[in-house]
């Protein structure tokens, strides 16, 4: 993931992500052209879809929720120098953990301690599923590239027994567990709002979009402003200064997998707590490939990532409003835009970032000459 | 268990793991020369949907295979553009050519075939068919096992098979195979004696288009009469899984392919069935089996799987 070439600040973070994005945008309106289909009215639709009503809003903002959880968990990997594939399993796992400790004591617990309990649950089976390639990586040099990918299928496949096998309600078709007692649902946000006086038609979105706003604040506390964040970017930045500088690299390595993994995992709060009250199988949905996606556009940083989610998830939600309203488009169209975006910002960002500062210099170099400072 | 169904259970290992090996081989190819292929599944997704959909349209079988190919091949240059001539991140590029293909293939087959991202079934006429038809009843017993096994099968098949052959002697047996693995392990020794790094790595992305096309092109031609979303399923990570678990070498591929395609094949015949001392065998535990036997060999606790030394580190030219 390139840095751009010696660019000012605001090209870098502002300008960069942002051609990246039309580029990406553009390809995509060339092919609704190709497919038949009218990018004008796509967009208009799809603006209205996401933003153009209360309703639109909350499913936006719920989807954006996974989206920053699933991109912090990419960008706090990669901040410690990895790359972590693994958001998929970890947020399967996360809901397999919130969903146990619902299932195990929903009825006997109040929400006050129910709710927490499963935050926790969720963060801790995210973490453990990391920390095992982590782990690999540190000390045996299994590279954790490979290793997340493995752990995808292998997560999606112990999630698949144990529903079918030891939790599937019995006498239910589907594939899900038993729903969960009342509290262990978190609350949505248009109950709250009711509470507080305030109309709001009932959507996904649930209290978890807090905790997504509470997980990127910690993050970047950790990062940029705490003593061990200041370590474990010191590993992703160069482990061999690091070493020199008297921090271990392994067990900076394990502890960026797990923090991302804890993280991922919370997307099962989302998701399992937040909406569908029991366990079920397909509740991730590829929101962990989406996270990559969102971690390049978000430049690896909370605000960025937050920015990125809203953006993704508004891509989702309109993207399931157009798919009503113009025969021949689906969600895959969203899809495409998703690889395109990691496309144009990730595996080609050394096309262009330098392309940019060639540009910025020539620029630059015709431009008035600025008197000289202090 | 009798002659009839070892013989069957063979033969289906054989027909999953075609697609597998043909996909192992594009991912040695490319990784021998240190560009990591994350895209396969990707590549293979792509092709597949090209060659039903160009099969479907035209209703010719070699145009289906040519425009498979060169799709594959594009897939690979757009590869190797980004990693290779421009240094970008071979992982992402993987995972962005897979992302795409997964939604693309549907969006195309959406606005040409309107039949919810599936293609038209192809006509028996432009499917591979088997290129010996034996009748096991009329063989003498002992030999219909055998040729339930092995007979029967499409070119493909046998081709795979071939195809492991010649990546072997390419790799090891020639001067470009020996500049290959060099340029993998290298890359700065095989510029200093004067062969291009640059050249070499587009060479192997080449070769690694055209093998993974091989592999959509049988997912559509031969295992299924036509296109759906998502039908690779996976196949491209198990082949990377199983080129890991081969150590990156043909013949070790091969057996991981084999291995892979028989639990594959026999977790359908498992369901159910109680094995002694082990009970019944959820049919999730064999999917998941490749995956964990994999992790485990990368960890270095039961042999050792070392990757080429310079996999994933593009080559900058001194000036």
């Amino acid at each position: 993931m390139a840095d751009g070439q010696d660019l000012p600040r605001w090209m870098e973070l502002a300008l960069l992500p942002a051609l990246n994005l039309a580029l990406a945008m553009a390809v995509s309106g060339v092919l609704l052209w190709a497919v038949g289909q009218d990018p004008a009215q796509v967009l208009a639709l799809w603006v209205k879809g996401a933003f153009g009503s209360r309703t639109g809003i909350g499913y936006t903002l719920y989807y954006a929720t996974t989206f920053v959880f699933t991109g912090l968990a990419v960008s706090v990997a990669f901040h410690g120098g990895l790359f972590n594939i693994g958001g998929e399993g970890q947020a399967m796992m996360g809901g397999l953990g919130a969903g146990l400790a619902a299932l195990a004591w929903s009825a006997q617990l109040p929400a006050a301690l129910m709710l927490p309990l499963m935050v926790l649950a969720a963060m801790l089976f995210g973490a453990t599923w990391a920390a095992v390639p982590g782990a690999l990586q540190a000390w045996r040099g299994s590279h954790v590239v490979i290793t997340t990918i493995m752990f995808n299928f292998i997560a999606s496949a112990l999630l698949a027994y144990l529903l079918v096998n030891v939790l599937k309600a019995p006498g239910n078709m589907t594939v899900e567990s038993r729903a969960f007692a009342d509290s262990a649902l978190l609350p949505g946000v248009h109950v709250v709002l009711q509470a507080l006086g305030v109309d709001w038609p009932p959507t996904p979105l649930n209290l978890s979009v807090v905790l997504a706003l509470g997980a990127a604040v910690g993050v970047w506390l950790y990062l940029w402003k705490s003593q061990p964040g200041y370590a474990l970017r010191v590993v992703g930045f160069s482990p061999s200064a690091a070493l020199y500088a008297g921090i271990a690299p392994p067990w900076q390595v394990l502890r960026s997998m797990v923090l991302a993994g804890a993280l991922a995992g919370l997307v099962g709060v989302n998701e399992i707590a937040g909406v569908h009250g029991r366990l079920l199988l397909d509740f991730v949905a590829g929101a962990g490939f989406a996270g990559i996606a969102v971690a390049l556009i978000g430049r690896n940083h909370p605000l960025g990532i937050w920015l990125a989610a809203l953006l993704f998830g508004a891509l989702y939600q309109g993207g399931a409003e157009i798919a009503f309203e113009v025969s021949g488009f689906s969600r895959d169209m969203v899809f495409t835009l998703q690889g395109l975006i990691v496309l144009f910002a990730g595996a080609l960002a050394q096309v262009f970032a330098p392309a940019l500062g060639r540009l910025h210099r020539r620029l630059a170099l015709r431009g008035p000459v600025e008197p000289a400072r202090g | 268990m009798d002659e009839i169904q070892i013989g069957a259970l063979v033969a289906s290992t054989l027909r999953v793991a075609t697609p597998l090996i043909l996909c192992a081989l594009a991912g040695i190819l490319s990784e021998r020369a240190g560009v990591i292929d994350l895209g396969l599944e990707g590549k293979m997704l792509m092709t597949a949907f090209t060659a039903a959909a160009v099969a479907a349209t035209s209703g010719s079988l070699a145009l289906a295979l040519l425009s498979a190919l060169a799709v594959g091949v594009a897939m690979s240059m757009l590869h190797g553009w980004g990693c290779v001539r421009h240094a970008g991140d071979q992982v992402v590029m993987g995972m962005a050519l897979t992302m795409t293909a997964a939604g693309l293939t549907v969006v195309l087959a959406l606005a040409a075939f309107h039949l919810g991202g599936q293609t038209p079934a192809l006509p028996d006429a432009l499917r591979l068919k088997p290129l010996w038809s034996v009748d096991p009843a009329t063989l003498p017993r002992g030999l219909r096992g055998v040729s339930l096994a092995l007979l029967g099968h499409n070119v493909m098949v046998y081709a795979s098979f071939a195809a492991v052959g010649a990546v072997w002697w390419v790799l090891y047996r020639t001067r470009f195979g020996l500049r290959l693995r060099a340029t993998g392990e290298n890359p700065a020794m095989v510029d200093a004696a004067g062969v291009s790094v640059r050249r070499m790595r587009f060479a192997a992305l080449g070769l690694n288009g055209a093998l993974a096309s091989l592999a959509g092109c049988y997912l559509v031609l031969a295992l299924n009469a036509s296109f759906s979303p998502n039908m690779t399923a996976g196949r491209g990570y198990m082949a990377l899984a199983a080129m890991i678990f081969g150590k990156w070498h043909p013949l070790g591929a091969l057996a991981a392919c084999l291995l892979f395609g028989f639990l594959d094949a026999a977790s359908i015949q498992l369901q159910g069935v109680s094995l002694p001392g082990l009970g019944a065998v959820p049919v999730q535990a064999v999917q998941a089996l490749p995956y964990v036997m994999t992790v485990v060999l990368l960890a270095g606790f039961v042999g050792r799987s070392r990757a080429p030394a310079a996999l994933g580190r593009p080559y900058l030219k001194e000036r």
